[in-house]
Formats: C-alpha cells, structure tokens, sequence
C-alpha cells in the first residue's frame, strides 16, 4: 500500500513546533469547523522533533493567519511558529510571541466583572508569568484558571 | 511622582511613601480638626459620589471629608435613580461626570468598575469598593488606625478573622500589612481561609502568614484582632453557619487573655460577631476607625486634588 505523505502546500500557513497534544485546540481556535475550509487542513500529531522531542504541526491552505489567531495560539502553544507560504516558498517565518497583555480574546472567568459586561471595553490581561503561564485581569485582578474554556 | 491628578483603584497604585504621605497628612488633618480648625484646602472644589450600591460610612465620610475641607459634594447614593436603569453604560456616566466635577468616588457592584472608569474619566477616580474587590481607603483608614496605636504597622502582631475568602476589605489590608513589615495570622474557617492568589502575593514580598482555624489561641499574642463580619448567604446549611459564626464571635469574656494593649478593629457594619459589650473595653477601637476614615479621606482628596503644596498651608511634613 502506498504510504501517505502529508505533501508541501503552495500557498497558506504552517504552524510548527505546536506543544505536542495541542493541535486540535489549534484547529478550534482556528475555527475550521464554524468557518469551514475551502482548501485542505492537515493536522500531524506526535512528530519527531529535534528541538521538542514531539511536536505537533497544523497546515492550513490557502489562508494567512490574522494577528489575533496568533496572539490566541501563542496562550496554548508558547514555542510554535507561523510559516506563511506562498507559491511553495517559505515568505515569512517567525516565532509567536506571547503579548504582555492579552487583550479581547479571552473572557473574564469572573462573571461579575466588569470586562462581562455591555460596557465599551475589551477584555484585559495582564500576563503575570509566562511558564507556566499566568493571567490576570487587568480590571477584577482575578487570575485565569482555564485559558482554552474562556476563549473567545 | 505626585499625587495630584492620580486615581487610586487599589492600594497597589500607591507606592509606600505615597501611603505614608497621607497617613502623615491624615494626622495632621486630626490635629487640626482637634483644635476645631478647618483649613478650606478644596473651597470651590466639587466632588462626585457615585454610589450605584448602598454605603453608608464611606459615602458619609467622604462626603463630611469633602465638605470639611471647604469644598462640595454632589451625586446619588444608589443606582436605581440614575440613568443606569435607562440603560447608560458606566463608562458614558463617569465621561459625564468628569465635566461636572474635580473628582469622583465609585462604588459599584461589579469587580473592576473603579479601573474601567479610570480609562473614561478625565478627573481622578477614587475606588470606594467594586464588588468584592478593592476598597482601598478603608486599607488606608485600617493602616492608620494601626499606626495611631502603635506608632507603627512593622513588627505589629495582626490577626485577621472571619471571612477571609469573600471580604473585600481583608484581601488588600493583609497585603498592605505585609508592605509594611506587620506579623499576619489568619483566622478562618477552611471554607473561608484567604484566596490562593493573596497567599502567593504574600509569599512574594516574603510573608507566610500563621494560618489558624480556632480564634481563642490568638487572642493572647494578637497585638491587633482584626474582626469581619461572616456571612450567612456564604453557607447552603444554616447550622452550618450558626456553627461557624458562633466560634468567631468575640466577648468580653474570650478578650480576658488579650494583652492589655490588644484593639480590636472592624470594617462595620458589624451583626453579631462582635458582642456588644466590648464596646465598652479599652480594646474597643473599631468607632474610632470609622472616624479616622474621615481623617484619612481628608487627606486623599486634597493630595488628589492639590498635590503635596497643601502641606504648607496646613504645616504638613512631606514623608521621609
């Protein structure tokens, strides 16, 4: 049987050095399942890595990934890396880089808190601690027990 | 850095010479006000009380605060009979405000309330309690009161009782405490024992406070017995809590083994876990810690206000 290989793609983003068993909350941050795809998606669990040990790599064709996206998968897989590629060539290449503050993409697990609220403000986190990450609401000063639950 | 134009949302925006500043201005204030002496630091100055949830010592004393000082007061004292209820946001409120007044006292239900008005507001915004988070005048005021007794807060033996996990004002003091040297213990049902997050922030400025379940072995060692009211909706079993509350309910009696210099502080209102018969000990300090709150309010609004120059006029040190 003729083995199946996960082929370069021409135009779209590789997501590399995922933190091995995180791909799939990649995909969900990506929204492939609400958006839907056009192109293929291909998601490669537990790789060798020479850096890692075991990574896992997410390619999605044909689509860039908006800044936020990667603020997002910077909070679930801190040492991954955004390979854009067009026409085969890797154009751009770069680490993610967790913000000092994380701002509108995670929700206040504090219900009462102001940043829940119809009031014209964006969610706000201070990040307190990168490893193990830590983050506090820069308006409650509550601390984010579960990042992926309070996702945006 | 000055005080003039900041806002004070915890007691964290303040470094330890600012809340030494105005602890030292606050004694002034009290000096001057023993002497019936009213300095009119803030005459044509205007204050704004936004109090969208009930109050009454820190609504009043602000407001006596603001008044004592020359200046005047306006605002509403519950949500209900402002445009809230019409549906405006607190943000397009506290915009508003910021052109009717020099200043703004918040205090609302929802944790986080004083730090977005901040971002909306042109004036100085004071937190006077967001839910249960900051409230951090009565950290000042506790401060104060500990100072007033002993000269000093460092090496000062404090034991925090009661409901340390939902009271909003332990969370800050216990902090504010550790800033300054104090020796914490804490006193609380396991249920009720301080956050994880306020531990760690204790850990991190090298405080490991003495964690205890059972009052009376405190008692003879506290220097300051730091009293909070436990609440009742904070338990789905009512003998539960008519258990737990009735062991953290101080009497003259388990006061007996206290040292003769012990006080005895709440932020108020109190129900019942202070019996009223202590009010009448010498340990008894907790109505003179409301009236310092006017003191120490005094001394806020007119550094907020007017900056360090307000110490010529009432003959103020600046802290060392």
């Amino acid at each position: 049987m003729k083995e199946l290989k996960v082929t370069p793609i021409r135009n779209g983003t590789v997501i590399d050095h995922i933190t091995v068993g995180m791909a799939l909350q990649v995909v969900r941050i990506l929204r492939i399942a609400e958006r839907g795809a056009s192109s293929t998606v291909s998601v490669l669990m537990h790789v060798p890595s020479a850096q890692m040990g075991w990574k896992d790599v997410v390619k999605v064709e044909d689509r860039e990934l908006e800044p936020r996206e990667v603020d997002r998968i910077s909070l679930i897989a801190p040492h991954a890396s955004v390979n854009v590629i067009r026409n085969f060539n890797v154009e751009e290449k770069r680490s993610v880089t967790l913000p000092s503050e994380v701002v509108g993409i995670l929700r206040c697990e504090n219900h009462n808190c102001i940043s829940n609220t119809e009031e014209p403000i964006e969610s706000r986190f201070r990040v307190v601690r990168k490893e193990p990450l830590l983050l506090r609401c820069a308006y409650c000063e509550r601390e984010v027990t579960d990042v992926l639950s309070n996702m945006k | 850095m000055t005080l003039r134009g900041r806002s004070v949302v915890s007691i964290n925006d303040l470094n330890d010479d600012e809340i030494l500043l105005i602890l030292d201005t606050a004694v002034r204030m009290a000096e001057l006000a023993e002497r019936d002496e009213h300095p009119d630091l803030l005459g044509g100055w205007v204050l704004a009380n936004l109090f969208f949830e009930p109050s009454t010592r820190t609504r009043l004393s602000f407001e006596s605060a603001m008044k004592r000082l020359g200046g005047d007061v306006i605002g509403f004292s519950e949500g209900g009979s402002t445009s809230a209820m019409k549906g405006e946001t607190l943000a397009d409120t506290v915009r508003m405000v910021s052109g009717y007044s020099d200043a703004a006292v918040i205090r609302h239900s929802r944790e986080g309330a004083a730090r977005m008005a901040t971002q909306f507001a042109t004036i100085p915004v004071i937190n006077g309690g967001d839910g249960a988070g900051q409230h951090p005048t009565q950290t000042l005021l506790d401060l104060y009161t500990i100072r007033k007794a002993f000269g000093k807060v460092e090496g000062v033996k404090c034991a925090l009782v009661g409901d340390l996990k939902y009271g909003r004002t332990v969370h800050s003091l216990a902090i504010a405490l550790a800033r300054f040297g104090a020796q914490l213990t804490l006193v609380a049902p396991e249920a009720l024992q301080m956050p994880p997050e306020i531990l760690r922030a204790l850990e991190e400025r090298g405080v490991r406070p003495r964690v205890e379940t059972a009052l009376a072995p405190v008692i003879p060692e506290a220097d300051v017995i730091y009293m909070t009211r436990i609440q009742r909706e904070r338990f789905p079993d009512p003998e539960e809590y008519a258990r737990v509350a009735g062991s953290y309910r101080l009497t003259v009696d388990a006061l007996k083994g206290a040292k003769a210099h012990a006080i005895v502080l709440h932020p108020l209102p109190r129900v019942d876990e202070i019996d009223a018969a202590v009010d009448a000990t010498a340990h008894a300090k907790y109505f003179e810690q409301a009236l310092n709150g006017v003191h120490v309010r005094m001394a806020l609004l007119a550094l907020l206000l007017r900056g360090e120059e307000i110490l010529k006029e009432i003959g103020g040190q600046r802290a060392a």
